[in-house]
């Protein structure tokens, strides 16, 4: 199939961008959506361009590294798929494809369609952890876990840090990745000594690192990947509410 | 001597304890040097790669009051390959009472690993296996668990005890994410510095120690010198040596291979793991091969049609013109024989021209007969996640045509040689996880890669390390050392190199030549007149790619090329390497099929009086003889026996 691409182009974190039109003749419906931007970048490096920079890395889905938006959509038009898992044969030949960054406040752009996301890191930095010093250890089955616990906070805990819910919320918010992370701690016996300190501080690293407040607009769960629900946003909040009147 | 190798000393595993296996570890950890607490924030330790190895190796180190400096190429440590595994963690920890015991496990990988592995590092993983699980549930991993609220467990590749620990098909995922966040929290308290986005690309050794790293800031391209009392490579596998691989695309060899030029000895690097059931390439923008679980042949049926060239669907070719080949031919394991004779058979019905889907490179893995015996939703309950995977990518649905799979490269028992402690040959040059060679032999078995790198970054190498550093803090390094201003400036011109040549083919076109050649004649067969072929083949490669190779952009900015084109030079050599490595080694064992050694009926056959040893290499120079050490395995326990699956 024979398409054009619209894609940000921005030589470095201070720079200015615009979007800049390429022909991709060819393509395979069978090449994922990283693939056709592969073959894109080979006949731009042969005739003299600079390549397209892109994050990327495991291609199955799992690392989190890509990120783009396509069509205005945080990883595109398929349902929890992340970029590298989407594929050519979801577009139409003669299709104009717009590509762009994730756009926030506190995932600057490095360069064309790379953002640092170190933001989520200090999140995790602040709080996303049980301390467990390695060799403190009791049996693992010391503790048993209600299966229905185990399986709920495993689900949150599916979160693969791409950050498509900061990219797709109209505040550049990170509740939703906040949230996942609070609920799989929080759902385990675990995590329960540091549950009150850990939202407390995970919240407020977050405001520090320059996210937008929520205000329950559920575009983030709608782009997630995995998947991850709306509801769990609830669950920090009220984990919040119980915090602050214990501290 | 040959044309193409010299043979060197014999080599020795100092750090190795004798006497009872059983007690190897305890006595070696007693007599380790300690380093008091209040010394150990005076010792920093530069760790390469945050993996499971490394990031949990990280995280300890930290926690035990060293200065740690951590380097990753990935924007974030969660984002290490370690992410993609699926399947499971094995642990001795008999929960089933189902007859499991440290001695069952380390029974089992010494033999899975086809008597090429050392007694004692096998010993020391299976006993040590049982404290990372408690380890990651104290983290908070969420585990598989039962009702009752105790943890799950399966059987995993072909073992008939129940010992492997698992996430849903995430595994790895979760495992990361729990050293991970024992990471973030080091950071936090500010005991850990973490440089992401950053490179490796030289080793510096002063004195005959390793003393630090020369790395490049990939977002703005400065080169910098960091400096430490010991240098610990957590760097990962280097099967993207053949383009396409289960790997993620920046998965490299440089770390390891930088070092190996330095003079720490390369061990037996044509052990390298092809995983029978991944899905096949679609086309020539094929940029990497997604692995399918194992899982699935327990209830999938492996098969081609009869006839050579079928090109009818499989729905329109009757049960008596398909040829179930595994259950054919091993009657007694049929679909679950291991990974490698699964491997070997899929190429071996190809070659015949009786593969399936384009390019005749696939085979049908049939669930028709699992469905209508045990109904489409107890189907979906066990594999739903895979078969909605395997219809993103392929576009096909499982449950109304078979899938197809093929063969892939999808881990590398190589690596750097080291010692008991994960030393290797270079003092205070430090190897952990798939990165170092040292505990699967020729053959790793399913969900034990978890388990080593988890072992050697929680629990083995925070306690040999210190046996080292207790003679630090080492005389401090400086910018000017001439060794330091050597290393950079070999990093510096190197990168002026790839930018100068500005050739007419672009670096991934090298790469995939490259993985064509080791496919061909370094993949799952292997020949004496092949592996010829193919060194000469890669050294012509290797001068085309130093006049030919385009390079765009600048050194001093974000250049992914540039970043591509250093590791391709690296897996070139390395590529060259593991053929000399497959060509001396003149029998079939593990991962490594020798066309000339097979048993009348073409099963692997191993030669344990000329090659019981672990083949360590020493790089002389890029137009010298690798020069080869032989360390004697010996067997006091598990004795060598051939594998049989008939």
């Amino acid at each position: 199939m024979n398409i054009k691409v619209r894609v940000w182009r921005q030589s470095s974190a201070s720079s200015s961008g615009k979007m800049v039109s390429y022909d991709v003749k060819d393509i395979s419906p069978d090449a994922s959506f990283l693939e056709m931007i592969d073959v894109l970048n080979e006949t731009l490096i042969l005739s003299g361009d600079d390549p397209i920079a892109f994050d990327h890395d495991c291609r199955e889905g799992i690392c989190g590294a890509c990120s783009m938006v396509i069509n205005g959509v945080a990883h595109g038009p398929e349902k929890a798929t992340t970029t590298c898992q989407l594929h050519m044969r979801h577009f139409s030949d003669g299709d104009v494809i717009d590509v762009e960054p994730w756009r926030a406040a506190a995932f600057p752009v490095i360069k064309d369609l790379i953002v640092d996301r170190g933001a989520f890191d200090q999140i995790i930095q602040a709080g996303g952890y049980i301390s467990a010093p390695t060799g403190t250890a009791p049996d693992a089955h010391a503790a048993p876990v209600p299966k229905k616990d185990a399986d709920a906070a495993f689900e949150a805990a599916t979160c693969i840090g791409c950050g498509a819910c900061v990219a797709a919320c109209p505040n550049g918010s990170s509740m939703l990745f906040t949230a996942a992370k609070i609920t799989h701690l929080g759902l385990m016996p675990q995590g329960q000594p540091e549950r009150n300190s850990r939202v407390i501080d995970m919240l407020q690293a977050q405001d520090d690192a320059g996210f937008g407040g929520c205000t329950n607009m559920g575009e983030c769960a709608e782009v997630c990947p995995k998947g991850i629900p709306l509801s769990l946003i609830g669950r920090l909040n009220s984990d919040y509410r119980k915090a602050l009147s214990k501290s | 001597m040959t044309d193409f190798w010299a043979e060197g000393e014999p080599i020795v595993d100092k750090a190795a304890p004798d006497g009872p296996v059983e007690t190897r570890w305890e006595r070696r950890k007693f007599n380790a040097k300690l380093v008091n607490p209040a010394n150990r924030r005076k010792l920093t330790v530069i760790i390469v790669g945050t993996g499971l190895a490394g990031g949990s190796a990280a995280a300890t180190l930290a926690e035990a009051g060293y200065h740690v400096k951590s380097y990753c190429y990935q924007d974030s440590p969660r984002r290490a390959h370690s992410i993609a595994a699926q399947g499971g963690i094995n642990a001795a920890k008999n929960y089933r009472n189902d007859g499991d015991s440290v001695y069952r496990l380390f029974y089992d990988t010494v033999k899975g690993g086809d008597f090429r592995a050392r007694e004692s590092n096998v010993y020391r993983l299976a006993q040590v296996s049982v404290n990372i699980i408690d380890q990651c549930v104290a983290q908070g991993v969420p585990f598989a668990r039962e009702y009752g609220g105790l943890l799950d467990n399966r059987s995993f590749g072909g073992t008939q005890v129940s010992r492997t620990f698992y996430a849903r098909g995430q595994t790895g995922q979760q495992l990361l994410l729990g050293a991970y966040q024992a990471l973030e929290r080091q950071i936090g308290l500010g005991n850990v510095e973490m440089n992401a986005r950053h490179e490796m690309l030289e080793v510096i050794i002063k004195d005959g120690k390793a003393r630090g790293i020369v790395v490049r800031d990939m977002v703005t391209g400065e080169i910098t010198t960091e400096f430490a009392d010991a240098v610990v490579l957590a760097s990962g596998g280097y099967g993207n040596v053949f383009f396409l691989s289960t790997n993620a695309k920046g998965c490299n060899v440089t770390a390891a291979w930088r070092a190996h030029r330095k003079g720490a000895l390369f061990a037996n690097p044509c052990y390298t793991q092809i995983h029978p059931t991944c899905i096949p390439e679609s086309g020539s923008h094929q940029s990497k091969l997604t692995l399918m679980s194992e899982s699935l042949r327990n209830d999938g049926r492996v098969w081609v049609p009869k006839a050579q060239k079928d090109t009818r669907k499989a729905a329109d070719i009757p049960e008596d013109e398909r040829d179930y080949y595994l259950e054919r031919i091993y009657p007694s394991f049929g679909n679950l024989v291991p990974r490698d004779i699964a491997s070997r058979a899929a190429k071996n019905v190809c070659d015949e021209g009786r593969g399936v889907g384009p390019g005749g490179l696939g085979v049908y893995l049939d669930f028709a007969d699992a469905i209508k015996r045990l109904g489409q939703p107890a189907v979906e309950a066990k594999y739903g996640n895979l078969f909605e995977m395997y219809q993103r990518i392929t576009g096909d649905d499982p449950y109304e045509t078979p899938m197809r799979i093929y063969p892939a490269v999808h881990y590398t028992m190589g690596g750097l040689w080291v010692d008991y402690d994960l030393q290797s040959t270079v003092p205070g040059l430090f190897v952990v996880g798939e990165a170092n060679f040292s505990d699967h032999g020729a053959n790793r078995l399913g969900a034990s890669a978890l388990m080593q790198g988890l072992a050697d970054g929680y629990f083995v190498l925070p306690n040999t390390i210190s046996n080292y550093l207790a003679a630090g803090p080492f005389p401090a390094v400086s910018e000017k050392d001439a060794e330091v201003v050597e290393a950079r400036k070999l990093v510096e011109d190197r990168i002026a190199k790839f930018l100068s040549i500005d050739g007419d083919r672009t670096v991934d076109s090298f790469h995939r030549e490259l993985g064509h050649i080791m496919w061909e004649y370094c993949g799952m067969e292997r020949t004496e007149e092949g592996l010829t072929k193919a060194i000469g083949l890669i050294r012509a490669l290797k001068e085309e790619f130093w006049t030919r190779v385009k390079v765009p952009g600048k050194g001093e900015e974000l250049n992914q090329n540039l970043e591509k084109a250093g590791r391709v030079a690296d897996f070139i050599e390395l590529g060259e390497l593991m053929c000399i490595d497959a060509l001396h080694r003149r029998e079939s064992c593990g991962g490594h099929f020798r066309g000339e050694s097979q048993t009348p009926d073409g099963e692997a056959l191993r030669h344990d009086d000329e090659f019981s040893y672990a083949a360590a290499w020493e790089y002389f120079g890029a137009d010298g003889k690798p020069t080869l050490h032989k360390e004697d395995l010996n067997f006091e326990y598990v004795h060598p026996s051939t594998r049989s699956y008939k």
